[in-house]
């Protein structure tokens, strides 16, 4: 359930008619959610509300984006929403894994406030695991696309003209049966369940993806959140014919020591 | 995965979701499964039964939230001991609610007579000021219960006026910094607080980018989300039992506003405090 943070108040800051939504899937490596945080910090956007829901792990902290002492004292919880009426941007993000067996009911949620939020259309950046690739998917850009049918009539060609490629789908009884196919999205969470889902409920969903591996994923969420310029334009890259935008991401404070701690001194 | 220095870390899959339970999930559910699920979820449920002796009902005849003006919520078998110690006596305090709960890891009854070695989840009244709530949750709520417990407890609760206060403890290891967590001095006290808490926090806030998970995060999410003032006192430790160390580490709390008044006599506090921990020594010996 969509609480904004500041209850009484105005609802203009919650007015998401006609907005995009951008939220991660949880997907291994966690790269989605890495991307949404670049994309929150990058454009200094403002938390409007909290998603409240008993499908996820509780957990707090402290300010994630803090850019001075001032604001780094703000609580932040496991799913909390931000803004960018500029933009007509509003993002969700999700800090924590599922409890079990809340996929289903957190997608359900989600959906029908998407619908009652009036968004226009919803972007979910996710990733899918790269050792379980099949040959065809091998080939070229680790990073994929899929568009709902409703979404696909809206943008039209506009994924060709970007030269990307869509999420190939792989054969459901490989080696038997070759001309069933399938959507496998292996490692990627809530993806699958939620693009199925949209696209039978004429939700307008694009799915943004990686292939990649656990480990260090910062330069798997530079690579999507890139994709993903190409097609929003979110940043302008500062060289004309560039499409390298890397650069100009600005790392929030919460990824420090993701690495660890320091390590004893009594060891040297 | 192995680390830098050699050893093998099997790290938890970031997958989000297992490829196992989507395989569980996608297989389709027979009505023996769904029998078997329905019975485990109704086992896995939480009840809070407010228990009051004396008269006049806690919750008032037409179930209408009762007035709260302090909550404090002791989380774990130290910050419950601080509580039983510094605070709670059988004079001023009267036993008002228990948690019924099963996990698995832990099983609570509906008995409020329980031994500290317990794991129970007790409400307490101060009997001078009814409107001061107090709870000693030493027992484990598993992460699909968190959710239940918080909508059960505080359904109960009027949230004009309330202030809630969390103790609690963790391990020092999971505390992240630039220096070894070897050289750190603990047992130490970290605070998070929600935006509508104004009052003087009595340690350093806890900074980016550690974190606190289960029970206490559940409380302090709930109460920044409803806009409740409320203070999360997370202790890092490095012991994993009760130990008085980790217990006199919440002392500097005593003097806080929320806490100062309801201060008992600290002479008692000690042997209190040595009395709670002989008894958990004998439990943890083996040779009995």
């Amino acid at each position: 359930m969509f609480v904004p943070c500041d209850h009484g108040g105005g609802s203009a800051s919650c007015d998401f008619k006609g907005f995009t939504l951008l939220m991660p899937a949880v997907s291994v490596g966690n790269v989605g959610q890495l991307a949404v945080d670049l994309v929150i910090s990058t454009l200094n956007m403002t938390k409007v509300g909290y998603f409240y829901t008993d499908c996820l792990v509780p957990m707090v902290g402290n300010n994630p984006y803090a850019t001075a002492e001032e604001n780094s004292t703000e609580l932040s919880i496991n799913a909390e929403v931000y803004s960018l009426p500029s933009k007509k941007l509003v993002v969700l993000q999700i800090r924590s894994p599922f409890i079990k067996n809340k996929y289903r009911p957190f997608c359900q949620t989600l959906l029908s406030w998407v619908k009652s939020s009036k968004c226009a259309r919803v972007v979910l950046l996710s990733s899918s695991h790269a050792y379980q690739r099949d040959d065809e998917q091998l080939f070229g850009t680790p990073l994929r696309y899929l568009l709902t049918p409703d979404l696909e009539k809206a943008v039209g060609g506009l994924m060709q003209e970007l030269n990307w490629k869509e999420m190939e789908k792989v054969a459901a009884y490989p080696g038997i049966n070759d001309t069933e196919k399938v959507l496998h999205i292996p490692g990627g969470g809530i993806t699958k369940l939620l693009f199925t889902e949209s696209c039978s409920k004429g939700i307008q969903m694009a799915v943004l993806l990686k292939f990649c591996s656990e480990g260090d994923n910062i330069p798997d969420a530079f690579a999507l959140v890139n994709y993903l310029n190409e097609w929003l334009q979110l940043i302008k890259s500062e060289s004309n014919n560039s499409t390298d935008t890397s650069s100009q991401w600005k790392i929030p404070s919460s990824w420090r020591l993701l690495f660890g701690n320091g390590l004893p001194p009594a060891l040297f | 995965m192995a680390t830098f220095f050699g050893e093998v870390v099997v790290a938890p899959s970031r997958a989000g979701v297992d490829d196992e339970e989507w395989a569980e999930e996608a297989r389709e559910e027979t009505p023996e499964d769904r029998e078997i699920r329905r019975e485990l979820e109704k086992k896995r449920e939480i009840d809070v039964l407010w228990t009051l002796k004396s008269g006049a009902s806690l919750e008032s005849s037409a179930g209408q939230p009762f007035v709260c003006s302090k909550f404090i919520v002791a989380i774990g078998h130290n910050a419950a001991a601080f509580l039983s110690s510094f605070i709670l006596d059988s004079v001023c305090w009267e036993v008002v609610g228990v948690v019924k709960l099963w996990n698995e890891w832990c099983r609570t009854s509906n008995t409020t007579n329980v031994l500290p070695t317990d794991s129970f989840c007790l409400f307490y009244r101060l009997i001078s000021d009814p409107t001061v709530l107090l709870c000693q949750c030493s027992c484990y709520v598993a992460e699909d219960q968190q959710f239940q417990w918080l909508e059960k407890v505080f359904g109960c609760m009027q949230k004009e006026g309330l202030q809630v206060t969390i103790l609690s403890t963790c391990p020092v290891a999971d505390y992240k910094t630039q220096e070894s967590t070897l050289t750190l001095p603990a047992p130490f006290l970290k605070a998070l607080k929600t935006k509508e808490f104004k009052e003087q926090i009595c340690c350093p806030l806890l900074e980016q980018p550690n974190i606190v998970r289960d029970l206490p995060a559940a409380v302090l999410s709930y109460c920044q989300v409803w806009q409740i003032p409320a203070v999360l006192y997370q202790c890092y430790t490095d012991g994993i039992k009760l130990d008085t160390v980790t217990v006199e580490a919440f002392r500097p709390l005593l003097s806080c506003k929320i806490l100062n008044s309801l201060v008992k006599d600290v002479s008692e506090s000690t042997k209190i405090l040595k009395k709670l921990l002989t008894t958990n020594e004998i439990h943890n010996n083996i040779y009995i």
